[in-house]
């Protein structure tokens, strides 16, 4: 009964969708305030009926119904309730529903928050958001419908794959999911512009809430995905290059050019155009992300061929949206006003420096993830195109941006002062410095590039601060004036100081963990001991565990610091009973500089108790996820500011004189 | 084999994998020398496990990934050059065993394609700026003879 209620309010939202689409563009054409206000109606009810469909879903999980297929396919009794949840979304015909579900609820938040809205923008806005859902609602009923029934019901479920059995990934996919298609608000906005003909100011402002929402979420998705690789996979990296990953990248990599070209739009009326098509391409990005992911082209493109019934359909989606949206906008967009103009060396040149780096790095993991598909299905050559490449070509090109980061803010719109940026950033460009020579020094020699890298890290980190040091005038007037600037400081400013300093913390962790990681593979029996990283790491055996739906040989160490300071570890080698799959569950300590970090490998073969051990020290590494915390809370306090709360359109000219330059 | 695992996470269609999480290199393979040891494992992860998807065989846990591991430690023990050992590999299982490709005809639009965007982008960007700056320069156009008398008009009318 519930499936069927879940797949009858699914259709129900399909055909509310329709009508959302159609009213209020048609009421926006023809200026009929009735027809218009169809679309906030509307955006609600699809909402309800998408939530209703999913908790219905999200109950047949609970209860574990396994006469319906997905069910049964992807869950199992003896499951924990953590993982009956999200198991919801662990599988195809489900996460696809999530989509609808997210885009559904993005709609409806313009409908509820947008009320200050010009009419005519909020109704082709809801119209164009409402299309993408017809064609995703579409695609969920006439290729993963979730609620499909089975006879007769199996005694029991199939389980959720066990990797997906994990706190840290059981909630990866909503933000994931909440930052691919919070850019379809993104996407909405600029077709909706490009239909009016009218991108100013006022747009920009409506627009970059939704873009900040979505990028903060896909920040903490990608972080969420890093981590879970490196504390699972049992061998400590943390990125991997592998198209799946690329895929989550491209769309945050252009959806920070975004972010960053709408300021310019929202302060200067310039880039317009490009920050449309980029609104675009994110959009489009996002969708490539979901086709490559969902359609099984990157398994093989020949299992691709076989069952192409759903790439196709995603492929379709992808075409007609992105291809209509560029159609449209090389119609329209000769016809939108070119804004302000500047200097090179200035806000605006420094934001076209990021969106010129941001977009080729992008194009080059877009190249990098397609090329040896693209060769294959037209050649039937094979290259592989693996992390080495992408270090060879994505790292160098970054290098200048995040030079460049810390300079941007301080340089004036319309014409910019680079000797006096650089001037102001003198106390950081002394203590980066002093950190090179430092790191130098206590590396004992060997490659200049470490102390560089650390140097460039010091530089992400204390440059930010120096900004916002300025801005109050931090020790050059009376500190209660500088309690009062600060205070007085838009938090959009700090936004971008917390966010801009994560990226440099991110950095401090890549290089650390990159340069300096300990690593010892060795068999240890029971009773031995080694030493690592300054601490003694002892094997204590291992012993043979249940758990509710696993059996695991789990391998007890003993740590023993130089201050005598002594604590238990483990690390586990479990195996899933329902699919007889091995994982690793690792044994991490959290140091202030790093992880040890244990997984233990397969018991050997002749020496009784013994176990393959691999052993890490890696140096900062939990910073690489603290950065992008920053960054989320960045973007979170960013999102406070006054002028998004108020959200009327109006240029608050009065206050930008006084405040000279307010940013992201 | 760590990709597989990783996709399956996204699409989970209930397969069974046959994958162990990545363990790579084992003890027993270690060589004695630190320093062919180092070679070896900077060799390893540019080397692609064939029977993976995009992993190096310093990552994999594949029988394979194991063979080619020995492999590229005897050639080394042998006396091989990094290079000469990368090219024997090459010849044996082909240009797919490259996990960062050459550069050759058919990768120049894999190498090349952002680079040659980003220097067409500058371009566009600097001849963008001289246009703009040209229009600034350019001097306003004089006034017409109906502008003038209209002004005159507007002026006596004060």
């Amino acid at each position: 009964m519930i499936a069927e209620i879940g797949q009858f309010v699914l259709i129900l939202a399909l055909v509310i969708a329709v009508i959302q689409t159609a009213v209020p563009l048609v009421g926006a054409h023809r200026s009929d305030t009735a027809l218009m206000r169809v679309g906030s109606t509307a955006a609600i009810a699809q909402f309800i009926l998408l939530l209703i469909s999913f908790s219905a879903l999200t109950y047949l999980f609970v209860t574990s119904d396994f006469s319906v297929s997905t069910v049964a396919r992807n869950s199992h009794s003896a499951k924990p309730m953590l993982y009956k949840v999200s198991g919801v979304w662990g599988n195809h015909e489900g996460s696809m529903l999530l989509w609808a579900l997210i885009l559904a609820f993005f709609g409806a938040t313009v409908a509820i928050f947008s009320r200050n809205l010009p009419a005519g923008l909020r109704a082709r806005v809801l119209g164009v958001q409402a299309s993408i859902g017809v064609a995703f609602l579409l695609f969920i009923t006439l290729t993963s419908n979730p609620f499909t029934r089975l006879s007769p019901a199996p005694a029991d479920g199939q389980g959720l794959n066990p990797l997906l059995q994990d706190p840290g990934l059981a909630f990866h996919p909503p933000f994931l999911y909440a930052g691919y298609v919070g850019f379809s608000m993104a996407f909405s906005f600029a077709v909706a512009a490009l239909i009016e003909g009218r991108v100013d100011e006022a747009w920009a402002r409506w627009v970059r809430p939704w873009t900040l929402t979505a990028w903060m979420m896909l920040t903490i998705g990608i972080s969420l995905g890093s981590w879970w690789a490196y504390y699972e996979l049992g061998w400590g990296g943390w990125w991997f290059w592998d198209p799946v990953e690329n895929a989550s990248l491209m769309p945050w990599l252009s959806g920070t050019a975004l972010l960053h070209s709408a300021i310019v739009v929202e302060k200067r009326g310039a880039l317009r155009t490009w920050t449309v098509l980029l609104a675009i391409l994110t959009f489009g990005l996002s969708l490539v992300g979901t086709f490559l992911v969902r359609s099984g082209v990157l398994t093989s493109v020949h299992a691709f061929a076989v069952d192409p019934e759903r790439g196709v359909f995603i492929l379709l989606i992808l075409c007609f949206f992105i291809g209509g949206a560029l159609l449209l906008y090389a119609w329209r967009a000769p016809t939108l006003k070119a804004g302000g103009i500047f200097a090179p060396v200035s806000r605006e040149g420094g934001i076209i420096f990021n969106n010129l780096i941001l977009v080729t790095a992008c194009a080059t993991v877009f190249v990098g993830t397609l090329y040896p598909l693209a060769l294959e299905a037209v050649t039937g050559e094979k290259i592989s195109v693996g992390a080495p490449f992408f270090n060879a070509t994505f790292v160098p090109l970054f290098i200048p941006l995040l030079i460049a980061l810390p300079i941007g803010p301080f340089l004036a719109w319309k014409r910019g002062d680079l000797l006096g940026a650089m001037q102001r950033l003198i106390v950081p460009l002394g203590i980066v410095i002093v950190a090179i020579i430092a790191t130098y020094v206590l590396q004992n020699g060997g490659s200049i590039l470490v102390p560089l890298a650390i140097g460039l890290a010091f530089w992400l980190i204390i440059g930010p601060m120096a900004e916002t040091a300025f801005r109050i005038k931090f020790l050059r007037v009376p500190f209660s004036e500088t309690l009062r600037r600060a205070a007085n400081l838009p938090r959009s400013s700090w936004g971008m100081m917390v966010a801009h300093l994560g990226v440099g913390v991110t950095v401090l962790g890549i290089v650390a963990i990159s340069a300096w990681r300990v690593e010892q593979i060795i068999v240890m029996s029971p009773g031995s001991s080694t030493e690592i990283a300054g601490v003694t790491l002892t094997f204590n055996g291992a012993k043979q565990r249940r758990g509710p739906n696993y059996s695991e040989d789990a391998g007890s160490f003993t740590v023993t610091e130089k201050s005598g300071r002594a604590y238990p570890m483990e690390a586990t080698k479990r195996v899933y009973t329902r699919q007889s799959m091995p994982t690793t569950e690792t044994g991490i300590h959290y140091y202030f500089d790093g992880d040890l970090y244990i997984a233990l490998g397969d018991r050997h073969e002749e020496k009784a108790g013994a176990y393959t051990v691999r052993i890490y020290f890696n140096p900062l590494a939990p910073w690489i996820w603290f950065g992008t915390l920053f960054m989320f809370f960045g973007g979170a306090i960013s999102l406070t500011d006054r002028r998004y709360r108020i959200g009327a359109p109006k240029k608050a000219k009065v206050k930008s004189k006084t405040m000279g330059v307010q940013a992201a | 084999m760590k990709t597989i695992l990783k996709l399956a996470v996204f699409f989970v269609l209930g397969w069974q994998l046959s994958a162990l999480p990545a363990r790579a290199v084992e003890p027993d393979e270690v060589l004695q020398d630190p320093v062919l040891e180092q070679r070896a494992r900077v060799i390893s992860k540019d080397l692609r496990c064939l029977v993976c998807q995009n992993q190096s065989i310093d990552d994999s846990n594949a029988d394979l990934a194991r063979d080619l591991r020995i492999l590229v430690r005897e050639r080394l023990k042998k006396g091989d050059t990094n290079s000469e050992v990368v090219q024997y590999l090459v010849d044996r299982y082909g240009e797919f065993v490259l996990l960062n490709p050459r550069i050759t005809p058919h990768t120049w639009i894999l190498w090349f394609a952002a680079p040659v965007t980003l220097l067409l982008a500058i371009f566009w960007l600097f001849r963008a700026s001289r246009r703009r700056k040209a229009q600034m320069q350019k001097p306003p156009s004089a006034l017409s003879e109906a502008e003038q008398k209209r002004i005159s008009e507007l002026m006596q009318g004060e």
